[in-house]
């Protein structure tokens, strides 16, 4: 279509289908009082039917008027969507309220070639702009009109060369091999604990009673008998069965999770941002403007630390399913990630930072804090119920208090000209680059305790996350607040945009 | 440094405000302390005294106290709030991060000529941050002048 006409345009007729399918799962509860309805009428699989044809009906009826009702119109200065079956709603978005087109796609509109298109303009949730559905190539288009409509708007000319896009290769990737990998590290035995709730929830469907205990012995006793008569070393041999069969099904739980969500990870540096594309059955094509990314994370799991794995969050204001951070490399060495922190403008830690530790009174706090508690326990219990009880809190107090002293250890922070460095934990160490100029604001806040002891906890406003650099000398917390606020009152936010 | 200037205090007003809304959150311990003595299960004044004198000494004095560890300073740039007696906070918002301002009056403020003014900024932290106890006109004036700071396309 010629994109100056305004015209009213509907929106794909195949999202009709989707649509309805959408409405009867969404619809259960009325299939079920119709099926109840209806008993006494049809029995069997024809009630079923019966009542999924009704209900179905009335989705189809209620899906066509939706899509003759939905018109967008892509005008000279904003996109308009009308829409309602018996009320009327108008909508407007002017092009420079339009932080983000996205593009979703769940698993029946996909087959069908359709996504789902969403304007991003920072209201949030419901009251974002969506158009279900446009076909593939329809919500690509748009999304490009948009994004040059934008730029006129913004600082005219910077020629840029559109549709390189797909051509240059990606900045991070994962391949069947890497997502293998992954999967293994996301071990999970959700699974198991899914069918274990469902078996307690549905057990009457069962044809025998699981929680009798005696059925078992019996089917133990049957064919099982000769198991028994083996001895202990095929019962062990039966017990490491059963554990081999669990690590198994947490494998594969994992493994499935994540090729699920990860297939065809890509994330390309684009002239318009970071685009991120993955998902197996529901594919989501994610742009992220580089300069909205407010600040970047580095963490990590135990055990996948051992063998160099880490991820890398971008923070920003635009929301991602729901998290307030994107996640850009679920999985990747730091060799890999360092290039993409700075593709994003920002730079990764060197080894010429000047770290900085926590004030050591905060430490002898936090000791003696969880020191006496479980000493005031210890006592409690040994006095009051059994001497020997006593000592397991010991045991476990000085065990934490140990913990807090490793902890103050990996406490770190560090700044220099552009950016403020946190870093926490021993084992699993995660840490946060954010830019001094980016930030909102700086607090210094002491509770009654820091007060006396000289230490406070520098508190920044991070657009879309948090940043608290906790414990520090009050002197090094009041000169970093000035620092950083030297940096940031140098800036208007209107540029940082 | 910004840290060593001093604070502007508050409008005198402001402890008066404070007054009243201690004096209503001491109201309940006074009144079971009344139903208590009626009940008499003690001597005379068993109850009312203490409660009374507690109330008494917890009106006149703490909203005196806090007045005084609050403040703020308005600077070419920023602008600074502090406030808190136990837990204390030192807040610095910058104008060129603030997304929009609010003054608002109380009933109780506005018997006073009190009023409240309130930055917000895109931070998630700190997304708004509070100033009670300015005089009316000293609000407004600080709204025009933090808006001057404000460039117009970002409104």
């Amino acid at each position: 279509m010629d994109s100056t006409a305004p015209t009213p345009q509907r929106t794909n007729p195949l999202g009709m289908i989707a649509l309805a399918a959408q409405g009867l799962g969404k619809s259960a509860l009325p299939l079920v009082a119709a099926m109840f309805g209806l008993r006494d009428e049809f029995s069997g699989i024809a009630l079923v039917l019966v009542a999924l044809a009704g209900v179905g009906g009335i989705m189809a009826v209620l899906a066509f008027l939706r899509w003759h009702r939905l018109t967008y119109v892509v005008g000279a200065e904003d996109i308009r969507v009308e829409s309602g079956i018996i009320s009327r709603a108008a909508r407007s978005v002017p092009y420079e309220r339009i932080q983000d087109v996205s593009l979703e796609q769940t698993l029946l509109p996909r087959l069908l070639g359709l996504v789902e298109v969403r304007f991003e303009t920072g209201a949030g949730g419901k009251d974002e702009l969506k158009l279900a559905y446009l076909t593939a190539e329809e919500g690509a288009r748009l999304r490009e009109v948009i994004r040059e409509r934008r730029e006129e708007e913004a600082v005219a000319g910077v020629a840029q060369e559109a549709g390189a896009e797909q051509d240059s290769p990606p900045i991070f990737a994962m391949g069947p091999g890497r997502l293998l990998r992954f999967g293994l590290f996301e071990f999970s035995l959700a699974a198991v604990a899914v069918m274990g709730g469902l078996a307690q929830q549905f057990d009457f469907i069962l044809p025998f009673d699981i929680w009798d205990w005696e059925h078992w012995m019996e089917l133990v006793a049957g064919p099982g008998d000769w198991i028994a008569h083996l001895g202990p070393w095929a019962q062990a041999l039966g017990i490491m069965l059963a554990l081999a069969s669990l690590a198994v099904l947490g494998f594969a739980t994992g493994i499935i999770r994540t090729f699920t969500r990860e297939w065809g990870f890509r994330l390309d540096r684009t002239p318009k941002g970071f685009r991120r594309q993955r998902g197996l059955f529901t594919r989501t094509d994610v742009v992220m403007p580089a300069h909205r990314v407010q600040a970047v994370q580095v963490g990590t799991r135990f055990l996948r630390r051992r063998f160099g794995w880490h991820s890398l969050k971008f923070v920003s204001l635009a929301q991602d399913a729901g998290k307030a951070s994107h996640v850009v490399a679920p999985f990747a060495k730091l060799a890999e990630i360092d290039p993409i922190i700075r593709a994003a403008g920002f730079e990764p830690e060197s080894d010429t930072l000047d770290w900085h530790r926590a004030a050591p009174e905060y430490r002898t706090d936090s000791m003696v804090l969880v020191g006496g508690f479980f000493v005031l326990l210890a006592l409690g219990l040994g006095i009051f119920v059994n001497p020997l009880l006593g000592f397991a809190p010991v045991a476990l107090g000085m065990a934490l208090v140990l913990g807090e002293q490793v902890s103050w250890q990996f406490l770190l922070h560090a700044t220099d000209a552009r950016q403020l460095y946190s870093r926490r934990g021993w084992l699993v160490p995660k840490s946060t680059i954010a830019s001094r100029v980016k930030l909102h604001s700086a607090e210094i806040s002491q509770g009654p305790l820091a007060q006396r002891r000289g230490y406070a906890t520098l508190l920044l406003g991070l657009a879309g996350g948090t940043l608290a650099l906790r414990g520090l000398p009050v002197e090094r917390a009041r000169a970093l607040r000035a620092a950083v606020v030297e940096s940031m009152t140098g800036t208007d936010f209107s540029e940082l945009r | 440094m910004v840290d060593d200037e001093e604070l502007t205090p508050l409008h005198p007003n402001h402890v008066k405000v404070l007054r009243v809304v201690t004096a209503l959150a001491t109201l309940p311990f006074v009144i079971v302390a009344l139903v208590l003595e009626v009940r008499a299960f003690l001597f005379p004044g068993a109850f009312m005294v203490p409660v009374v004198l507690a109330a008494l000494y917890v009106v006149l004095r703490i909203p005196l106290r806090r007045y005084h560890a609050r403040g703020y300073q308005m600077g070419e740039d920023r602008l600074r709030v502090v406030k808190g007696l136990l837990f204390r906070s030192d807040t610095v918002v910058p104008f060129g991060r603030v997304q929009h301002i609010d003054v608002d009056q109380g009933p109780l403020e506005r018997a006073y000529g009190l009023a409240t003014l309130t930055v917000h900024t895109a931070g998630t932290h700190n997304a708004s941050v509070t100033l009670p106890g300015l005089a009316n006109e000293t609000a407004m004036e600080m709204r025009e002048a933090i808006r001057a700071h404000i460039r117009r396309d970002t409104m």
